[in-house]
């Protein structure tokens, strides 16, 4: 069978990155057990061993936010086994591709890990239980109806007979999957549902070797690389000669627009590459700074005939007829991932023409894809060992920019196996960034100060633009550069929304949450509404959601959990904003103080999810925890300055990191109300800077319409 | 040819004495659980203990450290694992788990030294960085093994 990439197959894969874009999958025709497959293996996600151990093939990464064991709950509870003997493996890529792609994505972002293949997955344990099922009692030569299960012991009681799942998995696995199965009530869940203990866990506190930068190899060299410091840059020359001579130095690998120092050990790699003498073409980039971005989203503000992302009734007719009109405009800085480990990858060329690839990946497919168009392999010829991730985030998804470097530092030291791993500072340096924006909100009110209109103007680079333009709509709109504008709750009888797409030089990508910025302008500028209207910024946001509205369960959970309205310490104040986003809905109440010299503490954080369902209520509390601090360095310090066409900041000194003393109280309110099914990965970081902020406005009277805050003074006036 | 005393194990490294000994541990001597992460002593991922002290290894020059008591991750227990590594699992601590291990150090050297730490304790003492938002757990992790009654060397 070939497989070489076509470039159609490529966008079809790359489509299923970032939020929004599974592929359709379905179960169970393309689950039959591989002919030839071991005789365990009852379906593609399941392998019973005949001592009874189950082994369950997950598709989708893990980085920490636990979809590698829950998705195992959502098997497990289906397939009616003992949760003790359950284990997890990741799926093999090679072998997804070889069996037309059987796992159905394995693309990890967006919070749809679980939310896009619950699905699937579950009708995979619930197909393999028939089966199981349909072996005993056809050894028994009893009616299936008449057996039940327990634990993955089949029994049936008119005759008092057992079999274990181990002792009947061969036979099952050579019957036909059923045609329908029958899922069960998320009310009758024994393992699903439950905080179960992550599988992932006890090797993380141990120290074994699980990430991309642990993977060792017989022979093995190490890469460090640099690439043009301004981004589109290029190698223009190199003096490699004081490198060369540096001891342990094998190979200089130099490619169009990187250098990489390969030796025997990382630091002695590191080391000479700081001694090369590398000449860059710039490319015509090397003017950007701050000033210039700046710039080119102010002109998107002020450009007429914008694409509108959401166009009801007549906003600028309403703005004109508008007893008053409050107007505000807020931005936002480029923000690097910073994964705790840098980006890396592992690549060995066997002398057989085989390509193992060793990686942190948020998608394996792209990442195959990557290798195999780099080292001019078929699929076939190429692997993947997907390693557990040190920190994703959106980063680790799209560009894959570390396995085509990767695999061509080891096209050139063939047959050797080479570990690429970024200094902090390359990483720094070479993100896909969430993208800078700016942003003008208009609202108009009439005589009884009702909100009648509102009319945004977005301006801000595309993400899409650079990772996935086949995803960019027809008028050429970026959703995640316009949502929470684009699809805003509030029951405005007037919208209007323009996108200005500004595409700087540099690389932008999915950042937790991509597009939260908006969640942070708007739930502002409705504090700014309620607050000219004389309302409670709860009651009043509960005034414009509609009646059944999801958004209101939240609001009303998050306000009674945090006690909204009940006094405060001295000195303490709130604020509350909500979001829906990635399947979820989510309201947050923050609670802030400042000290006399501007500094701000944030103290305690209260967050409402409705996520449908939930299928491990500790994960989904530790994503919230996660969401809080991850956004919390971006409320505070953090922001990636560009100037003379390279980012600014190099490492943690100057992009700073929250400590544990500055981690508020997190307490994490699961309201899941059924019928749907939200995500946990992001949700809980949208509502946050606008909580945030607008606690600080009533701690301190100033209206924060820029972050991060270290760019303000935070003294009382 | 130096030698450095790692886990209770001598090992000879014929390495430059400038060395980080993270470079040492992780590229010569297979010893991965200790991390990299930011190579300035800030984030803490690449926590090891030398004569008990909990010290950045990747700002730490192989010189520095020659003829001292070096345990890493791996050594931090020699049979079972050691109370702070139960404790992480009983409390599900790590996320991504990559800053853990050195966290996990930092929490077994604080809690040598001071056996019921404070508050004020834990956020002088655990300065590693985590991006994953593990800290609430780390504290009441902390907390508990504060209260839990210790058992055995190593426990």
């Amino acid at each position: 069978m070939s497989m070489n990439v076509s470039r159609r197959e490529f966008l079809k894969v790359s489509a299923a990155l970032g939020g929004g874009f599974a592929l359709e999958f379905s179960f169970p025709a393309a689950s039959m057990a591989l002919p030839g497959a071991p005789v365990q293996e009852v379906n593609a996600w399941i392998v019973i061993h005949p001592d009874d151990r189950v082994v369950i093939r997950i598709a989708r990464s893990e980085m920490g936010q636990g979809t590698y064991t829950a998705l195992a709950q959502l098997v497990a509870e289906e397939l009616d086994c003992d949760w003790a003997k359950v284990s997890a493996e990741f799926a093999s890529p090679n072998e997804h591709f070889r069996r037309n792609r059987i796992w159905g994505s394995m693309s990890t972002g967006g919070s749809m890990g679980v939310r896009s293949s619950q699905d699937y997955v579950r009708k995979a344990g619930a197909s393999a239980r028939a089966m199981l099922v349909a072996a005993a009692a056809a050894q028994w030569k009893v009616p299936a109806a008449e057996c039940t299960v327990d634990k993955g012991i089949i029994a049936h009681a008119a005759s008092a007979r057992k079999l274990r799942y181990g002792q009947v998995a061969a036979a099952a696995a050579r019957l036909a999957p059923p045609q329908e199965v029958k899922l069960r009530d998320p009310k009758d869940w024994k393992i699903a549902g439950k905080p179960v203990h992550r599988f992932d866990i006890p090797d993380k506190v141990r120290g074994k070797p699980v990430f991309a930068t642990d993977v060792a190899l017989p022979g093995m060299l190490h890469a460090s690389i640099a690439q043009c410091p301004v981004f589109g840059g290029k190698v223009k020359s190199i003096d490699a000669s004081a490198a060369q001579a540096m001891r342990g130095v094998k190979k200089i690998v130099r490619e169009e627009n990187f250098v990489a120092v390969v030796a025997d050990s990382w630091w002695r790699a590191n080391e000479a590459l700081k001694k090369l003498n590398i000449v860059w073409d710039v490319a015509g980039n090397g003017d950007a700074s701050d000033v210039t971005i700046a710039a080119m989203l102010r002109d998107g503000l002020a450009q007429a005939n914008l694409p509108q992302a959401r166009n009801i009734g007549d906003a600028p007719a309403a703005l004109a007829a508008a007893a008053k009109v409050i107007e505000a405009e807020y931005q936002s800085p480029y923000l690097n991932h910073a994964t705790p480990e840098p980006q890396t990858c592992t690549a060995w060329l066997k002398p057989e023409g085989f390509l193992d690839v060793w990686t942190s990946t948020q998608n394996a497919e792209a990442s195959m894809i990557a290798a195999a168009e780099t080292a001019g392999l078929p699929l076939e010829k190429v692997e993947v060992h997907k390693m557990m991730l040190g920190g994703g985030f959106g980063r680790r998804g799209g560009p894959q920019d570390f396995v085509k470097q990767g695999v061509a530092i080891a096209k050139a030291l063939p047959g050797v196996p080479v570990k690429l791993m970024w200094s902090r500072e390359e990483d720094m340096q070479h993100g896909f960034y969430r993208p800078a924006s700016l942003v003008r909100m208009k609202a108009g009110v009439d005589a009884e100060g009702k909100l009648v209109a509102m009319h945004t103007t977005v301006a801000c680079p595309s993400i899409l633009k650079v990772l996935m333009p086949e995803a960019l709509n027809k008028q050429g709109i970026d959703f995640t550069a316009v949502r929470y504008f684009s699809d805003m709750p509030y029951t405005v009888p007037h919208q209007q929304v323009d996108y200005a797409m500004r595409n700087g030089h540099v690389p932008v990508g999915f950042w937790r949450a991509p597009g939260q910025q908006n969640a942070f302008y708007r739930e502002c500028f409705i504090d700014e509404l309620a607050l000219a209207a004389g309302k409670d910024p709860v009651d009043y946001r509960l005034a414009l959601l509609k009646a059944g509205d999801k958004n209101r369960l939240v609001l009303e959970a998050v306000a009674k959990a945090a006690g909204w309205g009940s006094a405060l310490p001295s000195g303490v104040y709130r604020g509350v904003a909500l979001a829906d986003g990635f399947g979820s809905y989510t309201a947050m109440v923050a609670e802030v103080s400042v000290s006399a010299a501007g500094e701000p503490v944030v103290r305690r954080i209260v967050v409402a999810i409705d996520s449908g369902h939930v299928v491990n209520p500790d994960t989904c509390r530790a994503q919230a925890e996660s969401n809080v601090v991850f956004g919390l360095g971006s409320i505070l310090y953090q922001e990636n300055k560009v100037k003379n066409g390279r980012i600014v900041e190099e490492n943690f000194n100057d992009f700073r990191l929250p400590q544990i003393a500055e981690m508020p109280k997190v307490e994490t309110v699961l309201v899941p109300t059924g019928g749907f099914w939200g995500g946990h990965g992001e949700p809980a970081i949208q509502p946050l800077a606008p909580a945030v902020c607008n606690a600080l406005f009533s701690a301190t009277g100033k209206r924060i319409r820029s972050l991060p805050l270290s760019r303000h003074d935070l003294r009382r006036a | 040819m130096l030698t450095l005393n790692v886990n209770g194990r001598k090992h000879k490294v014929d390495v430059e004495p400038e060395m980080p000994l993270l470079w040492v541990l992780r590229d010569h001597l297979n010893l991965s659980g200790t991390k990299y992460g930011c190579g300035i002593a800030l984030c803490g991922a690449c926590t090891v203990h030398v004569d008990g002290e909990p010290m950045r290894s990747c700002s730490l020059p192989l010189s520095a450290v020659v003829g001292k008591a070096i345990v890493t991750i791996e050594g931090l227990s020699q049979r079972h694992l050691h109370r702070v590594q139960r404790a992480w699992i009983e409390h599900e601590v790590p996320q991504c788990g990559y800053c853990q291990t050195g966290m996990i150090m930092s929490a077994a050297a604080l809690l040598a030294k001071k056996p019921k730490p404070t508050d004020a304790d834990i956020d002088e003492s655990m300065s590693n960085l985590c991006r994953c938002g593990t800290y609430p757990r780390v504290r009441a992790a902390i907390h508990a093994l504060a209260d839990a009654p210790v058992v055995g060397k190593n426990s």
